[in-house]
Parts: C-alpha cells; sequence; structure tokens
C-alpha cells in the first residue's frame, strides 16, 4: 500500500517534527489505556487462575490446582459442551437466515424502508428487557402451546423449556432471533455492494437465478461471511444475561455456558480461582479462533 | 436505502415473488412477537394478567402501569419510578458514545493514513481487546477506579464505557478509512496541510455514514450495560438497566407483571428509537466499508 | 482526571446543598427492592431522617443477593464501602474474616443484644466473640402454605407425618389438583430438600450432613432417604413446574389449584395480598417430619468499617435496626419473625404468631438450624454445588443412591 511517509520530507522545523510526532501521540493514549486494562487484566487474571485466591484476590500460588479442579467439576463439562451445541447452531441458523433475509429484502420488496427495522431491532434490545417476555412464550402453560391450543390446534407442543435435553435449543431459538436481523444488514451492505454489470453479463449467458448466486453473488460476500463468523462467534462465547434472564442455567445445570460457570465461580460461589481458572480457558478459545483471522486480515493489508 | 442498483439483474417470477413475500412477513411476526407481547401486557391491569390469559388483548386498557413505572414504582426505598434513573443513563451514554467514537476516528485515520513501524500489530492488538469477556476487568476495574477516586460515579462509569468501546470504534473507522483514496491526504499535506487539518476538512466530511454505524453500535452497546453499570454505579448514578432489574427482579416480594413491562419498553425507547432513525445509516455504512473489510 | 475529579466535587457539592445539607449519611446496599420489602425499609430511613441521618440508597436486586454481593466487591476494592450491607449467613463471617467489618461490640452491650438475639443467629452475627452485624428478621423456611377451602373440599385434614403428608397430596392428586405448587428453581429445589433432609434424617443427621459436611452422613442412609423422598415429591407436582416463579407457585395454592406449597414465610405475604387471612382462608404448618425443628435464614445488616462521622451514623442505624419498634414494622410486612425474642406478639397474625413461639421453643430446645438452601449451614461455594446434585435428582438426572455419592464428591471438591 502506497502509504504516506512524514519521514521522508522531515524538515528541522519544530512544526515538522511534531506533525511527524502528532500521529504516535494521537495514538498513544488508547495504546496506554488498551495495555493496561485489556492485557494488564488479562495478565492478572492468569496470575490469578494459579492462585488460591476465593472471595476477594489472594496471592498465594497453587500451581495447577484450580485446572486440575475445573476439569473435575460436571457442570464445566456441561458449560462446555452446551458452548458446542449452541456456538454451532446459532452461528449456521444465524448467517442462514440472515442470507435469506437479506437475499429476499435486496427483490426490490414494496415496504422494505418497514420490514428492515423489524428485523434490526432486537439487536437493539438487552435480554433484561425481553427476558421475561421470552419466558412466556416459551412456557408451555401460559405461552405459545396454550395459544396454539385455545385457537384449536389441540396436539400442538413447545415444552422445550422445561426439558432438561432440549432447553438449550430455546436459548438458541432467542438468540437467533436477536443478532440475525444484524446478520441480515451486513449481507445485505455486501449484497448492494455488488457490480450488476457483473450479474446482467451473466443472465446474457442464459446463467439461472440460482447459478448466479452460487457461482457469483456469495463468493462476492466472503468478506461478510467473515464478518459474520466473527461477530457471531464473539457472542456466542460471551453469552451470559440470555441465559440468566430466559433459565438461570436450569432445568437442573442443563443449560450452563462458559459465561454463566465464570461469573458463578467467582462472584456468587466464591472460587474466584477456578473462575480466573475457567476465564482463561475462554480466553485462549477466543485467541484460537481469532488469531487467525486477524492475521490473515492484516497480512493482506500489508 | 436509495443504493444505486439501478435496475436489479436477478428477475424473478410472481409465485417466487409471492412466497418471498409471505417468508419476510411470517419472520416480521416472529421478530415482532415478543415486543408486542410486551406491549400488550403493559396496558393490562395486573388481575387480567394473574388469572391467566398473558398473550390475550387486554379487556380493559389501561396506562396506570406506564405512569407506575416512570414516576412512582418502587425502585429502591424511595418510590422514585425510573425516570431519574433514565436521565443518568442518558448522562452515561452520550458522553462515552462521543469520546470513543471520536478516539476512535483519530485511531483510524492515524491507522490508515500515518503508516509507521507497529502500527499493524496495534491494530491487531486493539481488535482483539473487543473479545474480552468482561466479567474478568470487575475486580482490577473496581481498584483503579478506586485509586482514581472515581468509583460509584457516573464518570468513572464513562471512562470504564470509553475504554472498553475504543475497540469496535477503531476498527470501524480503520476499515472505512482504508478504503478512502490516500492520495486525497497525501495532495493535501503537499498543500501544507497539518495532521489535525487534513483529519477535520478531508477526512471527517466524508464520514457520515461510519459514524453513525459507529455511534449506533456504541450506543447501544453501553445504553444496553448492566455488568459495569451495577458493579461501579449503583446507587444515585445507577444507569437504567441497573434500575429496570430493580424493578423486575426483586427476589421475594409480590411482581406486577405490567408494571414491569411497561418500564422494560422505556428502557429500550431509546436504543429502538436510534435504530428505528437511524437504522437506513446502518447498512448504508455497513456498505461503506467495514463489511468490506 | 483533576479537571473531572473537580467536575465530580462540584457535581456533589450541589447534589448535597439541593437534598438540604445532612452531615451525617449511612450508604446501605440491599436488596429489598419490591413495593412492600421497599416501604418496609423505608420506615427504617426516615427512623434515621428523624435523628438528622441522611440515607443513601443502593439497591442491587438480582440472584437472592449474588448481584449485589458482586457489586459489594467491587467497592471494596474500590476501598469505598458501603456503610451498612443486606447480608445472610456465611457471607458475614468471610467479610469479618478479611477484617472488613466494623466493631459493634460498645453497643451491643449497651443494649444487651446477647440476651434477646437466639445464639444461633448469633453465630452469624458475632465474628470471634465480636459483633458485626444487626439481624433484622428471621425467615424459616420448613412450612407448608394450605388452602383451607381445597382441604375442606377433599376432607383432608392437617397431616403429621411424612406418610399422612404423602397420603394427603394423593388425595388431591387423584381429584384432579396439582398436589404441590412447586416452580423448579434450584433454590426451590433445595428449599424444599431442607425440610425432607430434617424429616427424614432427623437434627443430628442434618447437622453431620449440612454443617458439619460428614461424608459418611452426605453419602448415608438417611442421605437416600431423602433424595427417596424428593422423588416421590417430583411425582407431585404438575408438568409445567420448571422454571417457574415461586409466587406463581403461591398463586396456584391462592386460586385452588393447588394444595400444598413447601417455602419460606415470605409466601405468607402473597396470601395477605390477596385479601386472605391466616389461619382462616389459608393454613401454614411444618413441614410434616420436622416438627419441632426450624431451619432459618436471617437477613442481617453487616456493618463495614467506616471513619469519623459515618461511623457514629453507623451505630446509629444498627440500634434503629434492633429497636422492638422497626423488629415489629418491618417483619409484620415481611411476613417473618423478629431476629429478637423478646418482641410482643400481638400485632402478628396466627402465622407470625406461631413462627415466633417455634423460634424461641427451638431456640431453646437446640433444634434451630441454619437453612442449607439458604446459605446459613454451609459457605456458598459448598451451598451451590449441593444445590446443583439436588436439582439434577430433582430433575431426574441420577437415581437417589447416585445423588447420595455425588453429594459427596460434590462437596469435596467444592471445598
Amino acid at each position: 500500500m502506497a502509504a504516506t511517509d512524514p519521514m521522508l520530507d522531515s524538515g528541522a522545523d519544530f512544526r515538522t517534527r511534531l506533525q511527524t510526532w502528532l500521529p504516535k501521540i494521537v495514538l498513544a493514549p488508547s495504546f496506554a489505556v488498551m495495555v493496561i486494562f485489556v492485557y494488564g487484566f488479562i495478565a492478572f487474571t492468569i496470575y490469578l487462575s494459579f492462585t488460591d485466591s476465593r472471595m476477594l484476590p489472594s496471592y498465594d500460588l497453587v500451581g495447577w490446582q484450580n485446572y486440575e479442579r475445573l476439569f473435575r467439576v460436571r457442570q464445566w463439562d456441561t458449560a462446555i459442551i452446551n458452548l458446542g451445541i449452541f456456538a454451532g447452531l446459532y452461528i449456521v441458523i444465524s448467517t442462514i437466515i440472515g442470507l435469506l433475509l437479506a437475499i429476499f429484502l435486496d427483490q426490490k420488496i414494496r415496504g422494505e424502508g418497514f420490514l428492515r427495522p423489524i428485523f434490526l431491532y432486537p439487536m437493539a434490545l438487552s435480554f433484561i428487557v425481553t427476558g421475561t417476555a421470552w419466558k412466556w412464550i416459551l412456557d408451555p402453560a401460559i405461552g405459545l402451546e396454550t395459544t396454539m391450543h385455545r385457537w384449536g390446534w389441540e396436539s400442538f407442543q413447545f415444552d422445550w423449556i422445561k426439558d432438561s435435553d432440549m432447553a438449550i435449543y430455546t436459548i438458541v431459538i432467542a438468540a437467533v432471533w436477536q443478532s440475525s436481523g444484524f446478520v441480515m444488514a451486513m449481507f445485505l451492505a455486501g449484497l448492494r455492494g455488488i457490480d450488476n454489470e457483473i450479474l446482467k453479463a451473466a443472465q446474457m449467458d442464459g446463467a439461472s437465478n440460482f447459478q448466479m448466486y452460487r457461482r457469483i453473488i456469495l463468493p462476492q460476500l466472503r468478506p461478510a461471511f467473515l464478518s459474520a463468523f466473527v461477530i457471531l462467534s464473539h457472542l456466542a462465547i460471551k453469552s451470559y444475561d440470555l441465559v440468566v434472564a430466559m433459565t438461570d442455567g436450569g432445568p437442573g445445570t442443563s443449560t450452563w455456558l462458559p459465561a454463566l460457570f465464570m461469573y458463578e465461580y467467582t462472584f456468587t460461589r466464591n472460587q474466584m480461582g477456578i473462575g480466573a481458572s475457567s476465564a482463561v480457558i475462554m480466553l485462549m478459545t477466543i485467541a484460537a479462533i481469532m488469531v487467525p483471522y486477524l492475521y490473515a486480515e492484516l497480512k493482506e493489508q500489508k | 436505502m436509495a443504493v444505486a442498483s439501478s435496475d436489479t439483474a436477478i428477475r424473478s417470477s410472481n409465485v417466487t415473488r409471492t412466497f418471498i413475500y409471505l417468508f419476510l412477513l411470517l419472520f416480521a411476526l416472529f421478530y415482532l412477537m415478543p415486543l408486542g407481547i410486551m406491549l400488550v401486557n403493559s396496558l393490562k391491569p395486573l388481575s387480567e394478567i394473574t388469572s391467566g390469559g398473558m398473550i390475550a388483548m387486554p379487556n380493559e386498557w389501561t396506562i396506570e402501569p406506564w405512569l407506575s413505572a416512570w414516576s412512582t414504582a418502587q425502585i429502591g426505598v424511595e418510590p422514585t419510578g425510573l425516570r431519574p434513573y433514565f436521565i443518568n443513563s442518558i448522562a452515561m451514554a452520550v458522553p462515552a458514545v462521543a469520546i470513543s467514537t471520536v478516539a476512535g476516528a483519530l485511531n483510524g485515520y492515524v491507522l490508515t493514513k500515518w503508516h509507521f513501524q507497529g502500527a499493524t500489530w496495534i491494530f491487531g492488538l486493539l481488535l482483539f481487546s473487543c473479545f474480552i469477556p468482561f466479567q474478568i476487568v470487575l475486580i482490577p476495574m473496581a481498584r483503579i477506579l478506586g485509586l482514581l477516586e472515581i468509583a460509584g460515579t457516573t464518570y468513572g462509569l464513562i471512562l470504564v464505557h470509553v475504554v472498553y468501546g475504543i475497540g469496535f470504534s477503531t476498527l470501524y473507522f480503520r476499515n472505512y478509512y482504508a478504503a478512502f483514496p490516500t492520495e486525497l491526504v497525501r495532495a493535501a499535506q503537499i498543500d501544507g496541510a497539518g495532521f489535525f487539518q487534513i483529519f477535520w476538512r478531508i477526512m471527517l466530511p466524508s464520514s457520515g455514514p461510519i459514524i453513525a454505524v459507529c455511534c449506533i453500535w456504541q450506543f447501544t452497546n453501553i445504553w444496553n450495560d448492566f455488568l459495569f453499570g451495577a458493579s461501579f454505579a449503583s446507587g444515585d448514578a445507577a444507569p437504567m438497566t441497573v434500575a429496570l432489574n430493580n424493578l423486575v427482579n426483586s427476589s421475594t416480594g409480590e411482581r406486577p407483571y405490567n408494571v414491569h413491562f411497561a418500564g422494560a419498553i422505556m428502557a429500550a425507547g431509546p436504543t429502538l428509537l436510534v435504530y428505528i432513525v437511524a437504522g437506513r445509516y446502518f447498512v448504508r455504512g455497513l456498505m461503506a466499508g467495514s463489511v468490506k473489510g | 482526571m483533576t479537571m473531572m475529579k473537580k467536575l465530580h466535587l462540584g457535581v456533589a457539592a450541589l447534589a448535597i446543598s439541593a437534598t438540604g445539607a445532612v452531615a451525617q449519611e449511612v450508604e446501605v446496599l440491599h436488596w429489598w427492592t419490591s413495593g412492600g420489602e421497599a416501604a418496609a425499609l423505608n420506615v427504617l430511613r426516615e427512623d434515621l431522617a428523624g435523628g438528622g441521618i441522611g440515607w443513601t440508597d443502593m439497591p442491587v436486586a438480582g440472584g437472592g443477593g449474588s448481584d449485589a454481593m458482586t457489586v459489594l466487591r467491587a467497592r471494596v476494592t474500590a476501598g469505598d464501602p458501603p456503610t451498612a450491607v443486606q447480608m445472610l449467613g456465611f457471607a458475614i463471617q468471610d467479610w469479618a474474616a478479611e477484617g472488613a467489618l466494623a466493631d459493634l461490640n460498645a453497643l451491643a452491650e449497651e443494649q444487651n443484644w446477647n440476651e434477646v438475639v437466639p445464639e444461633a443467629l448469633q453465630a452469624f452475627s458475632t465474628y470471634d466473640g465480636n459483633w458485626v452485624a444487626a439481624p433484622v428478621n428471621v425467615h424459616s423456611t420448613n412450612w407448608v402454605w394450605a388452602n383451607t377451602a381445597l382441604m375442606e373440599e377433599l376432607g383432608i385434614e392437617q397431616p403429621g407425618s411424612w406418610e399422612e403428608f404423602v397420603a394427603a397430596m394423593q388425595t388431591a392428586q387423584d381429584a384432579g389438583y396439582t398436589a404441590l405448587a412447586h416452580g423448579g428453581q434450584a433454590w426451590q429445589d433445595a428449599t424444599i430438600f431442607d425440610s425432607i433432609a430434617m424429616g427424614a434424617g432427623g437434627p443430628e443427621f442434618y447437622q453431620a450432613a449440612f454443617v458439619d459436611l460428614d461424608p459418611e452422613a452426605l453419602g448415608g442412609a438417611e442421605m437416600v432417604e431423602a433424595f427417596n423422598r424428593m422423588a416421590t415429591l417430583r411425582g407431585f407436582v404438575d408438568d409445567n413446574f420448571s422454571g417457574r416463579d415461586w409466587n406463581l407457585a403461591t398463586a396456584m395454592v391462592i386460586n385452588g389449584e393447588a394444595l400444598f406449597q413447601i417455602m419460606g414465610d415470605w409466601a405468607k405475604g402473597e396470601f395477605v395480598n390477596a385479601g386472605m387471612t391466616a389461619g382462616e382462608e389459608f393454613q401454614c404448618f411444618r413441614v410434616p417430619g420436622s416438627e419441632g425443628t426450624v431451619t432459618f435464614n436471617s437477613d442481617q445488616f453487616a456493618m463495614f468499617n467506616v471513619e469519623g462521622d459515618a461511623a457514629d451514623s453507623q451505630v446509629a442505624m444498627a440500634s434503629a435496626v434492633m429497636s422492638p419498634e422497626f423488629q415489629i414494622a418491618f417483619n409484620v410486612v415481611k411476613g417473618s419473625a423478629p431476629a429478637r425474642t423478646d418482641i410482643d406478639p400481638s400485632s402478628f397474625d396466627a402465622c407470625g404468631q406461631a413462627a415466633m413461639a417455634d423460634l424461641a421453643a427451638a431456640g431453646d430446645a437446640g433444634t434451630l438450624f441454619g437453612s442449607m438452601a439458604h446459605g446459613h449451614a454451609n459457605p456458598p461455594s459448598i451451598q451451590n454445588a449441593m444445590y446443583d446434585v439436588i436439582t439434577a435428582h430433582f430433575n431426574g438426572e441420577f437415581d437417589a443412591e447416585t445423588a447420595a455419592e455425588e453429594m459427596v464428591t460434590a462437596v469435596e471438591l467444592a471445598q
């Protein structure tokens, strides 16, 4: 990239020298803040994970003990398995629904300006706001199931939230509801950026709609796919409010996720050491996803 | 919304179009369901809710729950309603959004137009910071706010939100400015324009869409935050979400659900408004840069 | 930063002059945010205001106080603890062990707290023999709440044993009612388990398993029996119990859809709000098998180390909390019994009076125990580990024998 190099035309006078340093000075506060508040805190957490901290931080090292305990705790297994199920389904379903909505909205739809905010608004709400409504909808005694019965569909059954094996899927439904509209916006932006001339040319060559999407349009949406994947996976790993608002981990402990585990152990159960070790594992997972993406992304820019 | 697709190349039959409309309407209903339920129940007397029929339309409409949630509901020992906390949230969100957006814009400008050794690394580190789980920062952050003597105040909360907002705002602006022609910057430089002049006269005027995206994103996140608000600014400085939680989550007492729903919609009001009013810029802004990477 | 600080000070000064310049102040962190509770607490606030002491309110609801405890940690870490904090059981001991709590001995001696507060309660209000907290109330958790009309309709007498209890619920279920109104949340499952374990194993077992954490009691025959009884109860709840809030379960009893609910005495407020009278439209009695014992939890105001004027206000607040007037005003609303045993019971209703009598009797007989479900038998890490097992068993993940084994492992890991 032909970047400007202010070093080349640096004169001797003060103003020019100032200009040379300005960019770095401007960036410095953000950099300092980040080093302390992000990486400093991460280092602190890693340190805590090797101590016997319980209610407040302690500085007595205990080696790998917290990690050993962590992997013997049954709920940690549950949380990890749940995260696998949850993240997998959530990312795939949100992407598919977001993509379909974007493609359909891109068909010169009447009322697009009306529909788009409807799809997008859930992203604006936190689960503290919508949690109770979701609980009601999913509760068989008051929500969807009863309503369907009242409308005459007697055999309709939807009691997943009460079922330990199925409850995690209701979390997926609410999570997809929240973010698929946002994914749609990203794809819509991608679609609107595609050059129409290419499509017209392809159409002249007799390509069907399906072929055009598969061969031309979808490949061009690759950056949107990547951004969606990164944003969704980070939301999935951080998911906390959602579980607390909807099931609080239940029935039993069947809907625990790692973020809930971390909060519970650190703050409710006064086992800060174990909580910190679970946080370190979460950070490593995030790094495993993010670092390759960042590497590819930044290498391209050079 | 008026995007430059002069004529879509894709054409479809009437059957397909009917299907598309049906599909979109069905999903619109699905998306509206939770908000609809909240709205309907916020306009019912409590007796109608507890006697069943939580999803039915009200027999008797009332705005009493709304008035109660706004000005008389019990949030702490005093029946203040949500009103004072609403003001706290505004006082917190507006400066935090403004500062983090300005910082993000400057960072993005420096990182794309003033390349220097290690800039890519710095950006990588900043970006990764978006993904830190907030639960781990509570304790060390509390210590630092205590040292700065701004624990438990709106200023402390603003600082926290700015700190953890800079990652995303920098990401947005950097991607946007990466697509901005560097030649213009260089030409201005040759004409003798300084660092801030270029930013002010050349970069900012064309940054409308990305400013919109960044502000929407930051505002939503900051307004909706509960964890930081509860931990660092409970009491008089508490933001709306904390007050709402106090209203809704009381442990061993009666639960006026209609007031809860009215309060919840109020708490959601500003972000909803931002999405509805500025939503169109959102797609445009995303299009203009951030998705293209 | 100095700029910011100046601004902050300026705003603070404005705020003070606006509220009428109070020199002394207490800052109180609590989670009593529902209408009735908050109104009851307001009695205390006004009491203090009468003495010229201001009240800065810091309510943090959610998670039965766990969110408030997170906030407290942030505040203490920031070096700025509140004056007084609503706290339960072991949390008080943990904070006292950190050296964060103030010493109330002078006041306690002057007002003779040692004599009027039951010993089982003092175990939590004092640390190393020093008073660190002022107890507000005593909730007892082993109550059954019943709908009188439904009992009469089904011809059910108040059950006097576990077998009669089961028979009564069977009758209700056969008649098409929900026998036991229950909400499937971990703390509610554990609340039932408290009383059931007490009934199945008796006070010595309760002490050994939940307080002394003796592995033999935790994995023993009584524990298996307790889990078997839980499985029996599981057969009497409706299909839709999971995740239900406790007050909705209470509403089922109020509306005559369900016969019984096992819940702490805070449930009484729901009946009273529905216009019912204790002993008439609704009944309260001890969970069959646990008669003669009381499992309790007690809300207390733990006092943090503060200096100067604040310390004086703090003592004034502790004194106000312990005053008979406040103890009556608060507990009549809250449904609990006062924390002191020398209170005149005449302003309490039938269930309240029964609670006070039971409490005094159990205190004397040594059968007053801290509730495991409510953090008064063991520290939070162990309590929650027990929750996990109890709730997993109740939801059918374990049989009784496995659950008892899991109890041993879970407690070991949490220690």
